[in-house]
């Protein structure tokens, strides 16, 4: 069914938060789509503006203080900033959804899980009560709990079964877009490879164009096709699984990398990003990872870098591969 | 032979509540060399954490014995207490939580040379204080900043700070870096294990990430619903685990490769309840290889090969 048009297309989006302390730039020009039955991992560490992009997605920035400054988000070609209110209320749960990451305060406690999923259902499918509950219990079987479980309440439930109850809430309206932020983070190793396979399967079954956020390269590894590495707001660089595992080009997706032990060579030691993330109320001059970049220059202290395209579908924010920008990564630099 | 700092022996805690006794840990017996590092792995309620503060005995244990160098912990005084906790430090999870935010960089990691009586003036310590800091990579100008001005990095460098400050020969790492970004991360890591090589430290390092405790340890312990299951040095571990636990949690560990990806073992259910746990093996209800026996008996804790101990029934010679 593709006829080319995404499923979700992002463009140029800039999100601003005004705050007392000043202009937080959380979000700075990001573009990317994501095809019919596909799944992009958007991968960054605390404060890349992963969750605010999201939240963009969904139209659900608290304004004040933030503020979509600029940029488009297209769900099947259509532009959602021009909906009503009351539309985007129609578009939410049933063309886009989004999985939170705490499943532990995402469910409200004083009503039944079978209650909560059929509200889902009876807002935007219309059926009736009865209907709703036969649904209900399909999709909780689909996640795979009992249907019989219905009728309990959040705290009755597990850590990985509470999210399992987020992710039927979810695709109780079969949307076209999930957005998943963080579905695993809080569970156990054992629960997440449970909750991850049956994500996978899910996604074969439904072609929903997924949209998976985390800070893990090894749940990213295990489930997306599309990798965009976001740092300050920005995606560094952008490309197919193959391309940001076995071929990345950019210091920061090296420092990723190089920040994680590696299982058969135990003993390597861990090469680490020197210093912090930068506060987004005073973002650096020039490319915005130059502060802890190994390879540093002064042109990157001065010149922002521009999107660089290695092939149709791996890009990288990085002097180095823009041409005559006289920057290369031959050698780290000296001086800190 | 190398020599033992810490043998703990038939540990075991309890907790009671109103709907029976939770087992947190259930006869826990280890012992680590001088210098080396013993990971204690395994899922949310298995009995890591509980293990490590009773071997400090901010939990008292509800039988069992701890020797560290050889005097057993569990029987002192409140005052010979104090003095042996001097030697054995803690690093918490949560640099958010486990830090007063009413005192300033400079009195918390001050504050246990002060409670030591370690130096007579203030300014002694407070030289001590700034060596620590270095020590730890922490700038000198935040020696009266206060935790909430800090990220989650330095945080937890105040805490390893604090644990540094009386030289303690052993330290319990409690999930040191759960709380911090990758790259954070493998800074704390490169940190802690330099300061183990320049001190001679021990650690316990307990943590639910698997590709961490094998970067980091010498020995694992993979615990279960407060039991052991299996303990071997790392490699060997890793290279031939025996327990059917152990395979399914290593099988699960989302690894940053594309490449040579492990044939996945999912597990089926969820951890049982650790209140008045049945006889029998804690696992059985979820091992794919689950026994009558294994629902009968609780299987004995054998060294199947040398070094290399495991709680199996199917593993028994």
């Amino acid at each position: 069914m593709s006829n080319g048009i995404p499923e979700l297309k992002v463009e140029n989006l800039v999100v601003h938060y005004r705050t007392e302390d000043g202009l937080v730039r959380a979000v700075n020009d990001v573009s990317f789509e994501v095809q019919r039955g596909a799944t992009m991992g958007l991968v960054g560490e605390t404060g890349a503006g992963k969750t605010t992009t999201a939240l963009a997605m969904m139209r659900l920035i608290p304004s004040p203080p933030g503020e979509m400054v600029s940029g488009r988000i297209l769900f099947a070609g259509k532009d959602i900033m021009e909906y009503s209110e009351k539309e985007m209320d129609k578009v939410r749960g049933d063309t886009v959804s989004m999985v939170f990451q705490d499943p532990m305060t995402s469910l409200n406690p004083v009503l039944t899980v079978g209650e909560q999923i059929a509200e889902v259902i009876m807002l935007h499918q219309h059926l009736s009560r009865e209907e709703a509950r036969r649904k209900t219990c399909e999709m909780l079987e689909l996640v795979g709990i009992p249907g019989a479980r219905a009728e309990e309440y959040p705290h009755q439930f597990s850590g990985g079964m509470k999210q399992r109850v987020v992710i039927a809430i979810a695709l109780a309206c079969n949307p076209q877009i999930l957005i998943a932020d963080e579905p695993t983070t809080a569970l156990d190793v054992t629960i997440q490879a449970q909750v991850l396979e049956m994500m996978r399967g899910l996604k074969k079954q439904f072609s929903t164009a997924m949209i998976l956020i985390t800070h893990d390269l090894g749940v990213v590894a295990d489930i997306c096709d599309m990798v965009a590495i976001m740092y300050a707001g920005r995606i560094i660089e952008y490309g197919t699984l193959a391309d940001i595992f076995d071929d990345f080009k950019h210091p920061y997706t090296e420092g990723l990398f190089g920040s994680l032990p590696n299982l058969q060579k135990r003993h390597e030691k861990l090469k680490p990003i020197k210093g912090l993330m930068p506060d987004p109320c005073s973002l650096p001059e020039g490319c915005y990872f130059h502060p802890r970049c190994k390879y540093a220059t002064d042109a990157c202290r001065k010149i922002r870098p521009e999107r660089t395209y290695l092939s149709e579908n791996h890009y990288v924010e990085c002097l180095a591969y823009q041409e005559g920008s006289g920057v290369t990564l031959g050698e780290e630099a000296s001086h800190e | 032979m190398s020599e033992k700092i810490l043998v703990v022996k038939h540990l075991v805690k309890y907790f009671k509540n109103r709907s029976g006794t939770l087992h947190a840990v259930d006869n826990v017996s280890f012992s680590i060399d001088r210098g080396k590092t013993l990971g204690i792995v395994g899922e949310s309620g298995c009995g890591k954490s509980t293990t490590g503060r009773c071997i400090l005995r901010l939990h008292e244990p509800t039988s069992g014995e701890v020797l560290f160098n050889g005097r057993d912990i569990l029987t002192l005084r409140p005052a010979e207490l104090r003095q042996a906790r001097a030697d054995m430090q803690i690093i918490f999870q949560d640099p958010f939580a486990s830090l007063n935010p009413r005192k300033t960089v400079s009195e918390l990691i001050g504050e246990p040379l002060r409670l030591h009586g370690r130096y007579r003036s203030n300014l002694e310590r407070d030289v001590r204080v700034l060596r620590l800091m270095e020590t730890v990579g922490l700038a000198p100008r935040f020696v009266n900043s206060y935790p909430h001005e800090l990220d989650g990095g330095r945080r937890q460098r105040i805490g390893i700070a604090r644990a540094l400050a009386l030289e303690p020969k052993f330290i319990v790492c409690d999930e040191p870096v759960s709380a911090l970004d990758v790259s954070i991360q493998a800074q704390i890591l490169n940190l802690l294990k330099e300061l183990q090589e320049n001190m001679g430290l021990t650690y316990i390092f307990i943590t639910h990430d698997l590709s961490v405790v094998n970067y980091f340890s010498d020995d694992i312990l993979v615990m279960y619903l407060g039991k052991m299951m299996e303990k071997a040095p790392s490699e060997k571990l890793f290279d031939n685990p025996l327990h059917p636990y152990t395979k399914a949690l290593l099988s699960a560990i989302p690894i940053p490769s594309i490449h040579n990806r492990p044939e996945r073992i999912i597990l089926p259910g969820e951890i049982t309840s650790p209140i008045d746990p049945p006889e029998g093996c804690r696992f059985a209800q979820r091992c794919a290889y689950c026994t009558d026996k294994c629902l009968r008996e609780t299987p004995p804790y054998v060294e199947a090969e040398p070094d290399h101990f495991v709680a199996c029934h199917l593993c028994q010679g």
